[in-house]
Formats: structure tokens, sequence, C-alpha cells
């Protein structure tokens, strides 16, 4: 193993840290896409020099930039750079930020409305791209995740996109509402033991699974317990902040909900709460540790109104059981005035020998442990504010 | 030739410095101005009018001669002096905020 490399998505651009095993000295390069939101970033586990990225602006829409050297050049697919960007016809050759959704009476069973935050119906309109998990198995194939709500895959490295479209027409989606961050799809988790089982997460509809590889979808959220929801308990409309899985055991999930920490035993057929002695069971990041299973990660914020960690303290916990039983991790954590959030994909492991863990704050700063969590330091602390972390390992 | 100047984060996707100056079939008006953009620029697609609709996006605005341009219909002839190249065709970010 040569390495490690960090990508780091933000609120004004991409960043990229690299490190020797030792985790001891951070490169950084950046910043790239200076200026525009980078809600995610994530590479290849087939090929770690594939990366992808989501470009995002409020005045230019989306960008999918992808690059095939590991983050020292970029292109958007279809038009790489140095070479015609057009056929022959005059037509260009990728129509990468074209996310269109299916309203094909075939596939898409046409939805035109879900529910606006007044409870009326309100149409589906494309902002952008939160989250970007490539394939397991294929280099060229990659699931983003889109506000308002819906799955794209492409098979192409990304030149186009068509919509995963039973999930939106399963039969609920008239119902899903957006989260205080809008109707985003933010979470997908592939199978490593099924590729034909997909988990997504929704703010705010639920958590979904596919079992056919995305032509059929279900509701997953017996269990769940909302208050901001007419019926509490009801089939769809819960705010999931984040769900995990260790992928050696896909039919585990964890689950950072709006509040409440969340287990899954059933790949998603019942929920039980685990927040045990969290401080405040509000957050949004939740990680499983790379060999160990049972050890989960939070970062408990003071609650929906009150986007800061309690006391002013930056607390990472730490369950060792799964859950139910957390112990605060602070050495090298700020323990006094800190009033930074850590938004959903801002967390990520390393599968080293420790366990690393890492976390990106709306402060800019990335923390990263070397010890599973014992002790913290952080390895660039003036970034704009984080949006994403992902972590890769290098041959 | 049109002259059009593109926001800075947009000559950074495009690649260009300064002015893009493009070969335009008369009459000349936003829609064809556009079209002939995004076949240079393929990369700008979506990025100033929506792909399906070809709406201008929200927060886009076309300025030339001192005139606001945004409201005007995609087919409306422009300005005879961006027509003859006198004067630019101006894409802009709108102001929206600090």
């Amino acid at each position: 193993m040569s390495g490690i490399r960090v990508l780091v998505g933000t609120r004004k651009g991409a960043f990229i840290l690299t490190s020797d095993a030792k985790r001891e000295r951070w490169n950084i390069s950046g910043p790239h896409f200076a200026g525009w939101e980078i809600y995610h970033m994530k590479g290849s586990p087939v090929d770690p020099n594939r990366l992808y990225a989501s470009q995002s602006s409020g005045w230019f829409g989306q960008i999918i930039q992808r690059s095939d050297d590991g983050g020292n050049t970029w292109h958007q697919p279809g038009t790489p750079p140095g070479e015609p960007t057009t056929t022959p016809e005059g037509m260009p050759k990728g129509e990468s930020n074209k996310f269109v959704y299916d309203t094909s009476v075939e596939t898409g069973k046409p939805l035109t409305t879900h529910q606006w935050y007044d409870g009326t119906p309100h149409p589906w309109e494309f902002k952008r791209v939160w989250h970007l998990e490539p394939s397991l198995t294929d280099s060229d194939t990659v699931y983003a995740g889109v506000e308002d709500a819906a799955l794209f895959r492409s098979t192409d490295g990304g030149k186009s996109w068509q919509e995963v479209s039973g999930l939106r027409g399963h039969g609920t989606g008239s119902k899903w509402q957006p989260g205080a961050g809008g109707m985003c799809l933010h979470t997908i988790l592939l199978d490593p033991s099924n590729p034909a089982r997909i988990f997504v997460a929704i703010s705010a509809a639920g958590a979904f699974r596919t079992g056919d590889g995305g032509k059929t979808w279900q509701p997953i959220n017996r269990g769940l317990h909302s208050q901001y929801i007419p019926d509490p308990t009801a089939e769809v409309g819960h705010c999931v902040h984040r769900i995990a899985m260790h992928r050696s055991r896909p039919g585990v999930l964890f689950m950072q909900k709006h509040w409440d920490v969340m287990r899954s035993d059933d790949a998603g057929e019942s929920w039980r709460e685990v927040s045990g002695n969290l401080p405040t069971d509000f957050g949004f990041v939740i990680d499983v540790h790379a060999h160990e299973p049972e050890t989960i990660y939070v970062v408990p914020i003071k609650s929906d109104a009150e986007h800061f960690p309690p006391d002013g303290k930056l607390r990472v916990y730490r369950s060792r059981s799964g859950g139910t039983e957390w112990e605060p991790l602070t050495k090298g954590l700020p323990q006094s005035d800190c009033y930074v959030n850590v938004l959903r994909d801002a967390m990520a492991v390393d599968s080293l020998d420790k366990c690393g863990v890492y976390f990106g704050t709306t402060g800019g700063q990335v923390y990263a442990s070397a010890d599973a969590g014992d002790s913290w330091a952080p390895i660039v602390r003036d970034l704009p504010a984080v949006v994403s972390v992902e972590v890769q390992m290098l041959p | 030739m049109i002259r059009v100047t593109l926001p800075a984060h947009l000559r950074k996707l495009a690649q260009v410095d300064g002015e893009v100056k493009l070969n335009v079939e008369h009459p000349v008006t936003q829609r064809s101005v556009l079209d002939a953009l995004e076949i240079a620029y393929p990369m700008l697609r979506g990025t100033i009018r929506d792909h399906v609709t070809q709406r201008r996006r929200a927060f886009v605005r076309f300025f030339a001669c001192q005139q606001d341009l945004s409201h005007e219909l995609p087919d409306a002839p422009l300005p005879d002096a961006v027509a003859t190249g006198a004067e630019p065709f101006m894409i802009i970010g709108a102001i929206a905020g600090g």
C-alpha cells in the first residue's frame, strides 16, 4: 500500500489530501474547481485513479467532473481536454450534466409532484447531485443521488445519465417532502455480496431498498418514529440523515436520523433505536469501523435548531457494541467554544491497521484519527466549509 | 463575428480567456447565439439555459448595449451593434446577494 488519499468537497472548491501509510504528513492539492460547491467526490473501488466529482452552482447548475489520473487533471466526461468536443456531425460527445427525470409511461410511471414544505403538491425539479457512488465492479458505472430526490445511473463513465425511475415510481413519491437542506437523495449503499441490492436514503422521505438492481423498490422505515410528521410512524416522511454499513455484514445497517440513532439487523425490514447514552441523538454523520462491524461513530449535534456540538465541545462518540453504549472521543478535538457542524457526507474511514477515521467541519477543518478515534489531529484546518469527505487506499 | 462575454466560472469551464467570438447566421437572436456557443463549447450546455426547456437559468442575465435583454423572447433579433460585432452579448451571473 503506497498511501492514503482524502477527497474533500467544500462550499468553494475541492481539495485532495495525500499521505503515506503513516498518516502523519499530508500534502494538500487544491482548490480544484475554485469557487464552485463540491458536494461530493468519490473514487472507483475498481480503479483508484478514476474519480468522480459533483460540481454545483446556484447560478450555472450542475457539472460532473471526472479524473482518470487520481485528481491531477479533470474533465467533463465526454469532453476530454485536447480532443474534439463534438462528433463530426457537430453533436456534443457527452451530456454529463443532463439529468432528466424519466416520465415515460413504459418505465417512469409519470410522477409530476412531491410535497412542498407546506404539504402542497410541487413539481419535481432537478437542482444538483448530492452524492456519487461508483460501482464496486465497473469503473464506468456510477450512481448519482440528486435533489429533487431521485437516483440516476451512468454506465459510460459519467457521459450520460439515466434515471433509475422505479424508485420515484414505486408509489410513495407523492408523499415525499424536502428536509431543511432540500429534498435530496444523499446515501447510496451498494451491497458487496449482492449486486442487485441497493439501499438509498432521502431527506425527508426515508430509506428504500431494491433487490433487483433498481427495477422495484420498497420503503424500509418500520420502527422509525418522527414527531414532525402527522403520523410519527408513517411508511415514508422520515428525515434520514445518513445510513452506513460494514461491507462484511450488508444486512446490518446503522442510521443517523434527524433525531435518533437507529440500527437494523434485517436489511432495513425493522429498526430499533440505539441512541443510548449519547448527549443528544441529533446529528448528520454515521460510519462503521473498517475492521470491527460493531464499532460505529457519530458526531452528536445539539439540535435541529442549533447545528453545533453541545456545550461547544466537538466530540466524536464511539460505540463498540453496535450502539446504545457510547464513549466520547475528545483527545485532540476542541473542547471549548467550538460551534461547527459536521455534515452528512463528511465522515469516512480507511482500512489500515489501525483503522483511520476522518471528518470535516463547516469551519474548514478536516480531523483525522490514525488510531480508530482514540486521538485526533487536524490534517488541514482552514478550508472553506467542508461538505464531504471520502478516503481512498492507494495500492 | 459575434462577440460574447462569459462570467468567470463559465470561462474556466470552457477553457477560454476573454471574449468568445462566434460565427452566427442572421438573424442574430439569443437562441442563435446560444446555439452557436453551445456547439463551440458543449461543456456549457445546461449552464446558461435548461437542457430540456431551453429556458434561461433563473440566475443568469443577458445584457447588451446598456440594455437588459434577459426577458426578451429567444427569437427576437438582438441589437444591430451585437449582430455586427460592435458590441458584445454579455452573459452575466445575476447579483443575488453579496
